[in-house]
């Protein structure tokens, strides 16, 4: 393009200038990128959520258990297709800061719930058979360098009886990048076996699978009147609606980081509208000169324009790429305590866009006002 | 007021009739140039003396396009100026107008290759061709071997001799200077003068310039002075310009 060495000199001309404004771009963005990131760990689990599912908990409380005994009576009513149901274990495995999810799974109906967590055939196979097998996501495995066939003692903290010990006989994947890796199922027949006489018969919660998702109002519905005014009442909600009551009990999440990314957007769109500006000013003459000389108005707009868009889109992907790199360090060190903790394509794309909406802000109202510049009035200024 | 005709003939290059431009200033109008008349033939070098708010400057200005009148047209090669849009007169001023400014105005952050080189952005020309004409320009100014320079590693002469190849590299159709040696000592001032006179024998450009200065104006054709805004008294002709007298 002919006027990209014109673009480049101007963008150049005051190097530590420009440098403090890719910088803060950079930084800007590689907060938008995190807050985004952070965001999505929280309320992803409402994105991922399966329409054909249903949770089914304690009316009370999560936290309350519900009777093995209802799985048959729910499975029984129009609309469901299969159920499964888990409880948690709550374990910790060598020290407190190891946290990773455990779970005491159907295997029956597992893998027909939740066919997005894939099990290889033979590995699946194996731990049917183990009655102290699990089945651990890639992510924890990778974390821990654990192989198949390793003995994995977890200490339960609710059940009491000290470690309670597992061998791994598999390993799962997402089919989704965004899909949690960091879970650790065992045989719910072990964990019945050896948990106390109190908690026996009873599951943490059920899934259940429908067979059309036009269903899932009445189905709820179904289930709570089915159980309502009994000593274990339920409360039936889509998964998506689960997921999403549950990061609630964290607060506003996506209100906080709205809040914070409104601010980022309005102070970098005042800094860089800030420089362009001082910028536009401090060249009334040369733009009085290329008027002059027949650039036109349109001209003029286009080369303000493309520096601000420049300068916005070299921050912008300096700061993606910086959160590209930082986010996996981020979410390591987090040991899986945020595991949707990923940096999508679509979140990039996102970033990418919010940088040129603020490179074009930021440069429309200098670029307007270099075009309007009256030739005579900008000489006799200067 | 003053009619100046610089050889008779209606078919001059640049026809300026009743020329009048006011300016507001507070609650004030000033008028600032009144019912000029000027003919300028191609290949004429003209210079504009008066005190300082003499008008000299915004004559130049409406001459190239910069600035409207309040009334009066402005014809150059036929073409009617006066009432063009913005757009059609800043493309008139790309093909037809040469600037060259008292402090020259250079764009610091280019060399002067790229300085020179902007005018030709504006047109269809291939980068080689861009190339060539940006190295003729500059080796009429006697500058070939200082393309890759910032203005700042050029001396006040220099910068000026690379505002004039700016100002031809297009072969616009005249040239309008603004006090083209104020900024310079007498020995610059006089090479740019030289070259100037130069595009106007060798290269048959037609010359308009403001001058504060008796001995540049000396070196063209005519000098027309100004006064309130009135040309006052055309004096000295050096080839075959001519002026009328005072209203």
């Amino acid at each position: 393009m002919k006027f990209t060495s014109l673009i480049l000199a101007n963008l150049f001309r005051k190097k530590v200038r420009l440098f403090l404004t890719l910088g803060s771009f950079a930084v800007a963005l590689f907060l938008f990128a995190f807050l985004a990131v952070v965001k999505y760990a929280f309320t992803g689990g409402a994105d991922l959520a399966d329409a054909r599912r249903l949770v089914t908990i304690n009316r009370t409380s999560i936290i309350q258990p519900i009777p093995l005994s209802y799985r048959d009576k729910i499975l029984g009513i129009s609309g469901v297709q299969c159920i499964t149901h888990d409880n948690w274990f709550g374990g910790v495995y060598q020290d407190e800061k190891n946290f990773f999810p455990q779970f005491a799974i159907d295997p029956e109906n597992q893998r027909q719930v939740f066919p997005e967590l894939i099990v290889p055939e033979d590995q699946w196979n194996a731990f049917l058979k183990d009655r102290q097998g699990a089945i651990a996501g890639a992510a924890t495995v990778k974390r821990f360098g654990w192989k198949i066939g390793d003995r994995i003692p977890i200490k339960t903290t609710i059940f009491g009886g000290g470690a309670w010990e597992f061998i791994l006989d598999g390993i799962y994947h997402g089919k989704r990048p965004q899909d949690d890796e960091t879970q650790f199922w065992f045989q719910w027949d072990y964990f019945e076996e050896r948990v106390p006489q109190r908690v026996k018969g009873q599951v943490g919660w059920y899934t259940v699978k429908l067979d059309s998702p036009d269903d899932a109002v009445r189905v709820a519905k179904t289930i709570d009147q089915d159980f309502a005014n009994s000593p274990y009442e339920t409360k039936t909600e889509t998964e998506s609606a689960f997921a999403a009551g549950w990061v609630k009990q964290f607060g506003n999440i996506e209100f906080l980081i709205m809040v914070i990314g409104s601010v980022v957007f309005f102070t970098l769109l005042l800094v860089t509208g800030n420089t362009m500006a001082i910028s536009v000013r401090e060249r009334t003459g040369e733009l009085a000169i290329l008027k002059a000389i027949g650039f036109k108005d349109g001209s003029i707009l286009f080369l303000v324009l493309a520096e601000a868009l420049a300068i916005a889109l070299f921050g912008g992907l300096l700061g993606l790429g910086l959160a590209m790199l930082l986010i996996p360090v981020v979410a390591q060190a987090l040991n899986g305590l945020l595991p949707n903790l990923v940096l999508s394509k679509s979140m990039l794309t996102a970033g990418v866009g919010f940088a040129v909406l603020v490179g074009v802000f930021s440069g429309l109202l200098p670029g307007i006002g270099a075009m309007r510049l009256r030739v005579v009035e900008a000489f006799r200024r200067i | 007021m003053v009619t100046v005709n610089t050889n008779g003939n209606s078919k001059a290059l640049i026809q300026v009739r009743g020329l009048n431009k006011t300016y507001r200033r507070g609650g004030e109008m000033i008028q600032v140039l009144q019912g000029l008349n000027l003919d300028v033939d191609q290949g004429d070098f003209v210079a504009f003396m008066g005190p300082s708010g003499s008008g000299k400057t915004t004559l130049l200005n409406l001459l190239g396009g910069l600035d409207v009148p309040t009334s009066g047209a402005v014809s150059v090669a036929g073409d009617e100026i006066t009432h063009m849009s913005s757009g059609r007169l800043t493309d008139w001023r790309a093909r037809h107008v040469g600037f060259v400014f008292q402090m020259y105005n250079l764009v610091p952050v280019l060399t002067a290759f790229q300085n020179v080189e902007l005018p030709l952005l504006l047109t269809r020309l291939s980068r080689s061709e861009r190339r060539q004409h940006v190295e003729a320009a500059l080796a009429i100014v006697g500058l070939p071997d200082r393309a890759n320079h910032f203005p700042r590693q050029l001396s006040g002469g220099q910068e000026q001799r690379v505002a004039i190849a700016r100002a031809i590299v297009s072969d616009p159709t005249f040239l309008l200077c603004d006090e083209p040696t104020g900024d310079l000592d007498r020995k610059s001032a006089d090479e740019i003068m030289e070259l100037i006179e130069e595009l106007v024998s060798k290269h048959s450009k037609t010359v308009l310039m403001v001058t504060h200065d008796p001995l540049v104006a000396a070196r063209a054709h005519m000098v027309l002075h100004l006064e309130k805004g009135v040309l006052v008294e055309a004096s000295k002709s050096r080839q075959n310009a001519t002026a009328g007298g005072a209203a």
